[in-house]
């Protein structure tokens, strides 16, 4: 039975079996590419996607579990033409070499930053701790994230 | 280096212009330039690295861009000389071409050590330009994606600029020493303005120019700073496209499982149960696997689980244990593949003495992308999207794999999700066009499972050493370090159909062209039999020989009773060697005293950049903890500072994601670990914050991707050694220490 969710600010519906991980569905079945498969077990955090605003890991977040849900994903949270404050603080910091596991680590640190506007060290690598990274850009994700929470702090 | 430089300016560089007599060696063919592979691409395909069309200037920076930055650092040096505004550029990978052979990737192959600058060693380093470009070698590795491009692709753009001033001097009837470039533009002595973009037919048009002279350090506007990286913003916003990425209209997903015997046969399948799950739609004999066609690549690997197999068993020894044993049964006289260092007598031991075994595990890639490529066969043509480190064998392959000739392959080079040599293999090209040739018509997404992607290596080597060495007076009498694995090379030739006869140098490299100058001073390779399918992993064969080589001389100034830093110092005299030495000594503080932490140093100059790293650990109710981190890099010349302190953390990281986790183990033939929950990279909170500090005295400007990350087990074991009193002899150092 086809399921009706609101991704980025748009109804859309998916015509694939319940139990299809949420990543698969925005990746194959939307051509939401953005969001990326690193694990498949929750492992690695690079398909972090908001759901409910809540960072989630949709590769084990089943698609008939979000029905209704909003979901946002990378594309959503802003784009290069209007950057949400995360994703200019990544780009200021130059986070990014791969790229490949940036979209879940922006998600997770939106996600984080939402929750906790004025995060401790700690609390930073807390919330980061699930999200992988193998050219090892975490020294530029700390300072990034700490970026962003002034940036937000501002507006 | 001048006569190479001459060479490689007049005949690749220029693309379609005559050539300039003078060449010094070589033969007509060589000296024959490679037809330009975008000539008709553009309306203004100026050289094979410049084309201008209506919209804009692209620069085609034909190395994989997997992480590293290199396309920012291509694309600059050609702009410096273009006089092209750093928010104008705009690149892309290019095609698979003979012009865009890498020069610098046989050049630190020869048996001369990167300090040694004699006239016979740089000889044969120019002699390598020859087989590269005859092989059309164009390969992203072997951290040589800078040093090959320094004077070429600078060339290309003064080339480049100097036919766009001939164009607007022939337009405006005026001698091209009255006009000058700006910001994309040149500009009349009266003020006239003519963008490249309008220039750019007629300059492409005529022959072009001898490469001017290029620009000299001071008057550099781009190349020395920090520049934006170009693909910085569409990797922060989703919209960077990896090879996964690609979306064509009636598009399907597969996935392939191969037997997990890495290489061995499949005698059987029995597929139905996975034909009977929604989504799965066909299921296609690979020979040593199969591939799963689905409407997602989800219901593609529920479809993979959900088959049977019957594979033949491993043709290689079974177990760990068993490869160990084999690697132990190596270390001897008929093993012998080279012995590329013996200077005086390290049988003449003296004073105190030590001997000591190392071992490390193979390791796998485990890039945050799994293995993937899209392909589409139609009309008995094949378009291939893949990150690849290797496009022209990768195109090369594929045609093969979907029975095609070669240039009916269009090969897309992707962004990469990682590289460190996995993407240099060709099985997920081939298996892609293997998938797309058995469904003509339908465009096919080719993902391997994490699972698939751990397993089925290539693996850096399983490897051993056996060090004896002697300490007298405070001083290294001698040093004997024997080094045993089987052979990259001989698996890689294999799979690339590429001949390896001789040594493979992978097997002591990052141990035998160390600067020290122990007198009596040995370091042996053995060749152990073959096992799995070996390759190129980060800083290849100095990934395991930096911890040996590390390791003993650490162990060896302790038992002389010297600081290790010091005693290192006392053993080096290559001046930007014992720069990096001094600098991180400074950095971290070393010798002020540390209540519950301790300092640990290594020193490897791979890839011709001597690097020093120190570690600091600390003793945590919770385990131990990496509390500080220092490196220091002599690179020659430093391009992008920024971009290249990235990558001195990054690989520092990566080598301690290994030193601290990383092992791949068999049993039954198969590898036992599955994904990042059984072989987990370093995490953020175990990171420490890392500080890099570039020096720029060495003579010859050098690569950076590699050269942080061989010192950084050693260094972190050296650091363990000093807080706790073990010292570590294997890796992963999880095996011996807790951390937090």
């Amino acid at each position: 039975m086809p399921t009706t969710l609101t991704v980025n600010g748009t109804r859309a519906t998916v015509d694939l079996p319940d139990d299809t991980p949420l990543l698969w569905a925005l990746r194959d079945g939307l051509n939401l590419t953005g969001t990326k498969y690193g694990c498949g077990v929750a492992a690695c955090g690079a398909c972090t996607v908001l759901v409910d605003g809540v960072a989630q890991r949709s590769c084990q977040t089943a698609l008939a579990d979000v029905a209704g849900a909003t979901v946002t994903t990378i594309e959503g949270l802003g784009t290069p033409a209007a950057l949400h404050a995360v994703q200019a603080a990544w780009i200021d910091h130059q986070v990014a070499q791969c790229g490949y596991c940036q979209s879940g680590q922006i998600m997770q640190a939106a996600s984080l930053l939402a929750e906790n506007p004025n995060p401790s060290a700690q609390e930073i690598d807390d919330a980061m701790d699930g999200n992988l990274c193998r050219c090892g850009t975490y020294p530029r994700i700390r300072a990034a994230v700490q970026d962003a929470a002034s940036r937000l702090k501002e507006v | 280096m001048g006569r190479l430089r001459t060479i490689a300016r007049r005949t690749f560089l220029i693309g379609s212009a005559a050539i300039v007599g003078g060449v010094a060696f070589g033969t007509y063919a060589y000296r024959k330039p490679h037809a330009n592979p975008i000539a008709g691409a553009g309306i203004g395909a100026i050289t094979p690295y410049v084309l201008i069309d209506p919209e804009g200037v692209t620069i085609i920076t034909p190395r994989a861009e997997m992480g590293q930055g290199i396309h920012s650092t291509l694309a600059a040096l050609v702009a410096e000389e273009l006089d092209l505004p750093w928010d104008q550029v705009r690149v892309m990978h290019g095609p698979p071409a003979a012009a865009y052979y890498n020069a610098a990737m046989l050049e630190e192959g020869v048996p001369f050590a990167p300090t040694d600058e004699s006239w016979l060693a740089e000889t044969a380093r120019g002699a390598m330009a020859i087989p590269a470009k005859f092989l059309a070698l164009q390969i992203t590795g072997g951290s040589t994606s800078t040093p090959d491009a320094y004077e070429k692709m600078r060339a290309a753009g003064a080339v480049a600029r100097a036919a766009l001033v001939q164009a607007a001097a022939r337009r405006l009837g005026v001698g091209a020493d009255t006009l000058t470039t700006q910001d994309g533009a040149v500009i009349a002595a009266d003020g006239t303005r003519i963008p490249y973009t309008d220039l750019a037919v007629e300059a492409a048009a005529s022959d072009l120019p001898a490469v001017p002279p290029l620009k000299p350090r001071e008057n550099w506007r781009l190349l020395g700073t920090s520049l934006p990286r170009i693909d910085m913003v569409e990797k922060s916003t989703g919209t960077a496209q990896f090879a996964g990425d690609i979306r064509l209209p009636g598009m399907r997903f597969a996935t392939v499982r191969m037997n997990p015997a890495i290489g061995a046969a499949m005698n059987g399948f029995d597929a139905t149960a996975a034909l009977a799950l929604p989504g799965v739609e066909q299921v296609i004999d690979l020979g040593r696997g199969v591939a799963v066609v689905a409407n997602t690549t989800w219901a593609a690997m529920q479809g993979a689980n959900a088959i049977t197999f019957d594979w033949a068993a491993a043709s290689y020894p079974a177990t760990s244990e068993d490869m160990r044993a084999q690697i132990a049964a190596a270390f001897a006289a008929e093993t012998v593949d080279a012995t590329p260092r013996n200077d005086g007598d390290v049988t003449q031991a003296k004073g105190q003495t030590l001997q000591a075994e190392y071992h490390v595990p193979p390791l796998a890639h485990a890039t945050m992308e799994p293995q993937q490529a899209t392909a589409h066969l139609q009309d008995g043509r094949l378009e291939l999207w893949v990150g690849t480190q290797a496009p022209g064998f990768a195109r090369k392959a594929a045609a093969k794999a979907a029975g095609l000739a070669e240039e009916n392959v269009t090969l897309h080079t992707t962004l990469m999700g990682g590289g460190f040599g996995r993407r240099s293999e060709l099985d997920a090209s081939v298996y892609a066009a293997q998938v797309a040739a058995a469904m003509p018509g339908t465009p096919v997404l080719v993902t391997w499972s994490r699972e698939e992607d751990m397993a089925q290596g290539p693996f850096r080597p399983m490897a051993s050493a056996r060090f004896a060495g002697s300490v007298a007076d405070g001083r290294i009498e001698t040093f004997d370090l024997a080094i045993a694995a089987p052979s990259i090379m001989e698996t890689f030739g294999e799979r690339f159909g590429v001949p390896m006869a001789g040594p493979d140098s992978t097997l002591s490299q990052g141990a035998w062209e160390q600067p020290y100058t122990f007198p009596n001073y040995r370091v042996t390779a053995h060749r152990a039999p073959r096992t799995v399918p070996l390759g190129f992993w980060r800083s290849v064969g100095a990934s395991h020989n930096g911890f040996f080589h590390e390791g003993a001389v650490d162990e060896l100034a302790h038992l002389a009773g010297v600081d290790p830093l010091e005693f290192r110092l006392q053993h080096i005299t290559h001046a930007p060697s014992r720069r990096v030495l001094e600098a991180v000594a400074d950095m971290s503080g070393w010798g002020a005293p540390r209540p519950n932490r301790a300092l640990g140093v290594a020193f490897v100059l791979s890839f011709g950049v001597p690097t020093a790293e120190v570690i600091e650990v600390e003793d945590t109710p919770q385990g131990i903890r990496l509390t500080g981190a220092w490196a220091a890099v002599d690179v020659g010349t430093a391009l992008d500072p920024r971009n290249i302190e990235s990558q001195v953390s990054g690989a520092m990281v990566f080598g301690l994601s290994a030193a601290i986790n990383g092992q791949i183990t068999f049993a039954g033939g198969h590898v036992e670990q599955q994904n990042y929950w059984d072989y987990e990279p370093l995490r953020l909170h175990q990171c420490p914050e890392i500080g890099v500090r570039i020096l720029e005295t060495g003579s010859k400007i050098r690569g950076i991707g590699e050269p942080g990350t061989p010192p950084a087990a050693p260094a972190l074991a050296n650091a363990l050694f000093a807080l706790t009193g073990t010292r570590a002899r294997e890796l992963p150092l999880s095996k011996t220490f807790s951390f937090a």
